[in-house]
């Protein structure tokens, strides 16, 4: 018989295992510590090599949206990827919005999801769906295994092509007959993907041109984003250096806090919608816009037409499609921040260049603008205003290991403005897709990763509540975090928008029938806080600080306050409003036609 | 400020890709996804031993729609190559039709004469019918059909246009 003559040396090389053990062993060979899923019918197999295996630590969600949330808030506090294990049909579907999500921020995610044995995939199975067609739209790359031949090649290529080039979701989707199959095991170093490979280091023409018009630029600016974040620490360390040596102020977007420090000078907040005075007029009045792994979001330019008008741009990114893509830039750079940042090091030293003498009367121009003092509001003795809800969680959280996610809407944006970010990977938050409920389970993950920090979602009251179940998996595993909640029962940002748009008709927006948070922290085995004066408040946020278990703190605060500086949509850079107290912003009918 | 260029071109787009499920879907879904226009669009293995397929688009927008149309296509994963052969090669653009045409007399007798003229071939032939093959740049075949049509034209099969570069080089 043929099996006679294998020798066991041989036998070991050709490694057989069944595709659900080839699954285990493929995420310990990439280093996979934690997985957040939920299991299922097509998964059982998967599952049933998990329990047998005792180095990898499973998180069980409460629903499949909190799995994949959960694993971007893991990836973006660690940089390492994020992994997630659910079933066919609605573990599948239910996964979409997080991929949508993790693609929308270029978050590292490798999704493995169950299917139905090969022969009845097209036949309406129970469970059954076309993960690979509603994913492909919402991932960098997918699969369905049909063949446990291939199942340890596509493993390893996931992996690559998550966290490799511009990082992003992929899905592995395996039917359950492959998971049970035997096949061969191939190594990580065994697998290279035959055609993928993304740029990572620039031009060097086009890094002298750059730090040249750098050199030259009269009033310059860094606008920089989360591109630097998923760079790895390497590329804020990199950055710090080079706004130094420059001299030059610095910006960013919502996805790139922390990549520089807030409390430098030369910081001068967050860019955009909500961004503030000093930094949206700095862009605006600008010679040089110096843009870093961000992408001209519509929610940074306004109108793209009176955005940056007499600039010159550069734009480094690593993914090309994003060059030219909202606003055209005269000088693109395709590679890695944190390798091109390295390369403008190298050439401003090695030129021996200094920053233009025009550079302080630039500075004395944004002090002017700084004067604003456009995140000032009216504090209230007997209201808690949401903003300082937030200084005070700022002021007393300040010299812990604190990392913030968010919901979605005001609250999300006053903690852009108010919390003061020092490093890298601790803000984690929905920024392109804009998702309701991803705080909770993105705290979920971040606590995993890092059992001993201080992990605080600033929620809003409607937000939390579309991925409230979670608790339920933050007191079964543990994880002391903390919700944050500014609950001024309205949807605040829509009751904002109805107010500036539409003729203060608060369509749907109230939040009736709210629950009792302190109640349902009870219910969940975790505790709950509530705070009602401002008086009360830091005892309350001490207390939620010294307990050791998951916490829902119910903040009432002011149900009126609007959330500014804001620049109405369709509107430019210049035409910021401040407060309440100014004119009724003219919003033109085109402006009103943007989201 | 920058003026917007508006002008619409119309550009083949010849990309190679791996042969791989799914692969003309996300094609297909990138252009309906973001909104791009595909006025045709021709596909098949060209490579049986890599695995590589030639999939060629002919795609209309602004210069700006066209840059990020190819940007895009280049992110795909299985994507090899993308050639804009409208800017960067001297191309030959060529597309076959197959055209039915019924009638008969004086009708029939000029479908016949036109086919000759523009060289198509009657592959089907029944007293009141043709079938012609017809070879050549799509504006070569929109002529001819609009010449078929009033003597009795009944269905057109089109491929869509394939590509390639003239000279010694591949593209």
């Amino acid at each position: 018989m043929n099996q006679m003559n294998i020798t066991p040396d041989a036998a070991a090389e050709s490694l057989e295992l069944s595709g659900s053990e080839i699954v285990i062993r493929a995420l310990k060979d990439q280093g996979v510590r934690h997985i957040f899923g939920y299991p299922g019918g097509a998964v059982l197999p998967i599952y049933d090599s998990l329990f047998q295996d005792n180095e990898l630590v499973h998180v069980l969600v409460r629903h499949e949206q909190g799995a994949v949330h959960a694993a971007e808030g893991y990836a973006r506090s660690t940089g390492k990827p994020g992994v997630v294990l659910v079933t066919s049909g609605p573990g599948a579907t239910n996964a979409v919005t997080g991929l949508t999500d993790a693609l929308m921020d270029s978050i590292p995610l490798v999704v493995i999801t169950g299917q139905v044995a090969t022969h009845l995939i097209g036949n309406d199975a129970f469970q059954e769906c076309d993960t690979v067609g509603i994913t492909r739209p919402c991932t960098k790359h997918n699969w369905l295994v049909r063949d446990v031949k291939d199942l340890a090649r596509v493993m390893h290529e996931a992996f690559e092509i998550a966290t490799t080039g511009r990082p992003g979701p992929v899905v592995i989707d395996i039917p359950k007959d492959v998971q049970f199959k035997k096949g061969p095991y191939l190594a990580p170093n065994q697998v290279h993907h035959r055609t993928y490979r993304p740029r990572v280091e620039a031009d060097d023409g086009a890094i002298r041109k750059a730090v040249r018009m750098m050199a030259g630029a009269k009033r310059p600016v860094f606008y920089t984003g989360g591109g630097i974040i998923n760079s790895g620490p390497e590329a804020s360390k990199l950055l710090r250096e080079l706004v130094k040596l420059t001299g030059f102020p610095i910006t960013s977007t919502l996805m790139g806090l922390g990549a520089f420090p807030a409390s430098d000078p030369q910081w001068l907040g967050p860019i955009g919608m909500h961004g503030t005075y000093e930094a949206n007029l700095t862009a605006n009045r600008c010679d040089l816009l110096i843009a870093l792994g961000s992408r001209f979001d519509d929610r940074v330019t306004g109108r793209v037409d009176a955005f940056s008008p007499g600039s010159k741009k550069i734009h480094l990114d690593i993914d090309p499609s994003q060059i030219n893509k909202n606003i055209r830039v005269d000088l693109p750079i395709i590679a890695d921040a944190a390798h091109a940042l390295r390369a403008m090091l190298a050439v401003w030293k090695e030129e021996k260049l200094t920053s233009d003498p025009a550079l302080p009367a630039w500075w004395k121009q944004i002090a002017e603008w700084r004067g604003k003092n456009s995140l000032n509001f009216k504090n209230s003795t007997t209201l808690i205003k949401p903003q300082y809800a937030i200084d005070r969680l700022y002021a007393l959280t300040r010299g812990r290991e604190t990392y913030i996610t968010t919901e979605v809407g005001q609250h999300q944006m006053w903690a852009m403005q108010r919390f003061k970010f020092e490093e890298p990977n601790h803000w984690m938050t929905s920024g392109g897709l804009g998702t309701m409920g991803y705080g909770l389970p993105a705290a979920v993950g971040v606590q995993m990763a890092h059992p001993d920090a201080l992990v605080i979602d600033i929620a809003g009251e409607a937000s939390v509540q579309m991925t409230m179940q979670e608790m339920s998996t933050a007191v079964q595993y543990d994880l002391p975090i903390k919700i944050f909640i500014l609950n001024n029962e309205y949807m605040g940002m829509v009751r904002q928008w109805q107010e500036l748009l539409h003729g203060g008709r608060y369509s749907h927006s109230y939040s009736e029938a709210l629950p009792d948070f302190v109640k349902l922290a009870e219910a969940y085995g975790a505790v709950g806080l509530r705070a009602q004066t401002p008086g009360e408040l830091d005892a309350k946020i001490e207390e939620m600080i010294a307990v050791k278990r998951p916490v829902l703190f119910d903040v009432r605060v002011d149900p009126k306050e609007n959330c500014y500086p804001m620049i109405p949509s369709g509107a430019a850079h210049d035409q910021m409003i401040l407060s309440d107290a100014e004119d009724e912003p003219t919003v033109s009918e085109e402006g009103k036609m943007m989201v | 400020m920058m003026q917007k260029d508006t002008r619409i071109e119309t550009h083949t787009i010849v990309v190679t890709v791996d042969n791989e499920p799914g692969v003309l879907a996300r094609v297909i879904g990138l252009f309906a996804g973001r909104g791009y226009n595909i006025e045709s669009l021709t596909v098949a293995e060209t490579d049986k031993a890599a695995h590589t397929s030639r999939i060629t688009a002919v795609t209309s927008g602004t210069p700006a729609v066209i840059e990020q149309i190819k940007a895009q296509l280049g992110r795909l994963v299985p994507v090899h190559r993308v050639v804009d052969v409208t800017i960067e090669r001297a191309a030959i653009e060529r597309e076959m039709a197959l055209v039915k045409v019924a009638g008969t007399g004086e009708k029939r007798v000029e479908a016949m004469r036109v086919s000759q003229v523009f060289r198509a071939k009657a592959l089907d032939t029944t007293h009141s019918s043709f079938v012609f093959e017809i070879t050549g740049a799509p504006s070569k075949i929109d002529a001819y059909v609009e010449l078929m049509r009033p003597l009795g034209l009944v269905e057109v099969s089109r491929t869509g246009v394939a590509a390639i570069s003239r000279g010694a080089e591949a593209m």
